[in-house]
């Protein structure tokens, strides 16, 4: 166990490392761009473009052009946005992490939850007609751009029916920090929340139901109803108990996706002020430091975050441990 | 019940056998499959309808180019003339609002856009560009995973090693943030790109298809991959072989018709991906450029007007819906047909 630890942890680096690699070589040195031209925000002046060429040491050898632009996003974290006045990238990426940590969170539980009874029903509900009519709906979920049902929940909360006494609790568009005030936090953040996680409740139900049936025909659950153990006590205790090792390695990796950066779109639509907003601002600007660094940022944090879903999975599930 | 399913499945191949390929019998399991015809139907009813846009837009033209912007325009509703732009409401009449949907199919049937365009005719034509970039990059996608995963998969070793490396990189990037930081560093020169003799121009509806192409690579090679070192080592290879074939036949003669149907069912649900992937990516103003538009596009315009013209929005969404539900279905339903023997359906 400690050895794949190791070898997971000194992949998870070499990971990291190339992914640098890549950005780098996608912002400094794509064919015919000028990267200070590039960095320097919209319509730069000589002078900014001379500053950039000095603080990137865009003239210098390529491996010292790699280390200043790491040295800034990880050491000294001084990267310096030129479209925003000068504003520090690192630390606005850090202010607008809480907010995305919100959404992802609590789209979590609803997914979590909707996504277990779903699959559950659709699994036991085999050969009627609920079934279909379950997965059908699953299926719809997969099938819609995130982006889109936000604009319709905004229609439909927002729109002509926020004088109604059914939505005239929600707020305007926009993200309040728990710190401020928990209840409009809260009251924010349900229409993100549940349009986040439709996408996510589509596909692990259809991922459950497929791995509960698969399940079922096994030798151990056969025993475990020869013993005359209830059924209910056969789906949770044996069933459903299999299935959450898939179940949990999934929900890690699209975890860290969303947080990484997934949640962009949800953002944008609902006007929450985190880490996907901040990377559409700077889409607008063409704030390219910004961007590199939300890259880089999110990109480590997925990949941290798939090396734990392993070591846990190995820890879980012996079998998957390579000797 | 299980024995009876198996009776009747090898009842089936028994009437099915005599002389029939592998292919004949999978198309004649989808043939039955109700369901995913019908999708397949409406799938291609939205190709058609879609690509006779130049028809609507020639039936309801106003001034010639239905993409052009046609803000003092006039249209006619229950046969009077208005104009496309009305005045704001309040005392100072402050601002425009494109005329609203008419029902009417010749004249504004959705209203119009920001710009005074008609939104029908524009959904028409973004559905082109919608499909076009997802059915290319999908195609360009699977060809690229597959020829990667054949090289893998068939030299292994080193080459494979390093090929999968670089595959598990390009996968851990967060699929949404790679395509931007790919997009914005091709659109922020309006050169475009130049990679020897190929030009592609900033605006052009390549630019998106090949980075949506590129950043799938992984999730395609990963389980072609696997299905070629299933192949591999099977007799029929030791057998060409054994007959002196070159490793390029090995490869293309031998491996890749045993992989192909791995390909074909992933084809469907890729398209589905990839056209959701274009929709965000131009919702986030990094897929389609304009002048083109795309169903990602008119959403995008359309959340200005969301509240007082919702259909601006609301009929390019449903358009994806439909179409990428009917290919998750067929998706489905393909992946049934060549591959019956997998235990359970997701």
């Amino acid at each position: 166990m400690l050895t794949f630890i190791v070898r997971r942890l000194l992949w998870t680096v070499v990971v990291m490392f190339v992914i640098t690699v890549v950005v780098f070589v996608i912002f400094f040195k794509t064919p015919g761009v000028d990267p200070a031209r590039a960095l320097a925000g919209r319509n730069p002046s000589p002078q900014v473009l001379n500053e950039v060429r000095a603080q990137l040491g865009l003239n210098r050898p390529l491996f010292v052009q790699y280390g200043l632009m790491m040295k800034r996003i990880f050491i000294t974290r001084n990267l310096v946005s030129y479209s925003d006045q000068g504003e520090l990238v690192i630390p606005e990426i850090f202010a607008a992490a809480p907010a995305t940590l919100s959404l992802v969170f609590g789209a979590a539980v609803i997914w979590i939850v909707v996504a277990i009874l779903m699959g559950v029903s659709a699994a036991r509900l085999r050969g009627t007609v609920y079934d279909p009519i379950l997965m059908i709906l699953a299926l719809i979920g997969v099938s819609t751009p995130v982006f889109w049902l936000g604009q319709v929940c905004n229609l439909v909360t927002q729109g002509k029916l926020h004088n109604t006494f059914v939505f005239s609790w929600v707020p305007p568009l926009g993200y309040t920090s728990f710190t401020t005030s928990p209840v409009l936090w809260f009251q924010g953040l349900v229409f993100p929340w549940i349009t986040l996680s439709i996408l996510y409740i589509g596909l692990y139900a259809r991922v459950l139901r497929a791995n509960l049936l698969e399940i079922q025909s096994e030798d151990y659950i056969r025993t475990a109803r020869a013993k005359g153990l209830s059924e209910r006590r056969v789906l949770m205790r044996h069933t459903l108990r299999t299935s959450m090792i898939t179940f949990v390695s999934l929900f890690g990796l699209d975890f860290g996706a969303l947080v990484g950066g997934g949640a962009i779109l949800t953002e944008v639509v609902f006007g929450i002020h985190g880490v996907g907003f901040l990377t559409w601002q700077a889409l607008q600007n063409l704030d390219l430091p910004t961007i590199m660094a939300v890259v880089i940022y999110g990109a480590f944090f997925i990949v941290l975050l798939n090396a734990l879903v392993d070591i846990g999975y190995a820890w879980l599930d012996p079998r998957v441990r390579p000797t | 019940m299980a024995a009876l399913i198996e009776q009747v499945q090898t009842s089936e191949l028994r009437s099915a056998a005599a002389g029939r390929s592998p292919w004949a019998l999978a198309w004649r399991r989808l043939r039955r499959n109700r369901i995913a015809l019908a999708a397949l139907g409406l799938f291609l009813l939205i190709v058609v309808v879609c690509l006779a846009a130049p028809l609507y837009a020639h039936h309801v033209a106003h001034d010639g180019n239905v993409l052009s912007p046609n803000l003092n325009g006039t249209t006619i509703v229950h046969g009077k003339v208005v104009p496309v732009m009305q005045e704001g409401g309040g005392l100072l009449k402050l601002g425009e609002t494109p005329i609203g949907p008419t029902w009417d199919i010749s004249h504004y049937f959705l209203g119009a856009d920001g710009l005074g365009r008609d939104v029908a005719a524009l959904v028409l034509y973004g559905g082109r560009a919608s499909l076009q970039i997802g059915i290319c990059s999908a195609v360009l996608c699977c060809i690229v995973a597959t020829v990667v995963a054949l090289i893998a998969g068939f030299f292994g070793g080193v080459t494979d090693a390093i090929l999968s490396r670089l595959m598990d990189v390009i996968w851990a990037f967060p699929v949404y943030l790679l395509a931007i930081s790919i997009a914005t560093e091709l659109l922020t020169h309006s050169n475009g790109l130049q990679v020897g003799f190929l030009h592609v121009s900033a605006t052009s509806l390549w630019t998106p298809t090949v980075i949506i192409a590129f950043i799938y690579v992984p999730y395609v090679y990963r389980p072609v991959r696997g299905q070629v070192l299933s192949v591999v080592n099977k007799e029929f290879v030791e057998a060409a072989i054994a007959q002196g074939a070159s490793n390029f036949r090995l490869i293309f003669a031998e491996i890749l018709p045993n992989v192909v149907s791995t390909v074909i069912v992933l084809l469907p649900l890729m398209i589905a991906t990839t056209i959701l992937t274009e929709s965000a990516l131009s919702y986030l103003s990094v897929g389609v450029q304009p002048p083109n538009v795309s169903w990602g596009t008119i959403i995008s315009d359309g959340q200005d007007l969301l509240y007082t013209r919702p259909w601006v929005s609301l009929a390019p969404g449903i358009m994806i819906v439909l179409t990428v539900l009917a290919l998750n279905v067929l998706g489905d339903g393909v992946r049934d047909a060549l591959d019956p023997r997998a235990k359970v359906r997701v």
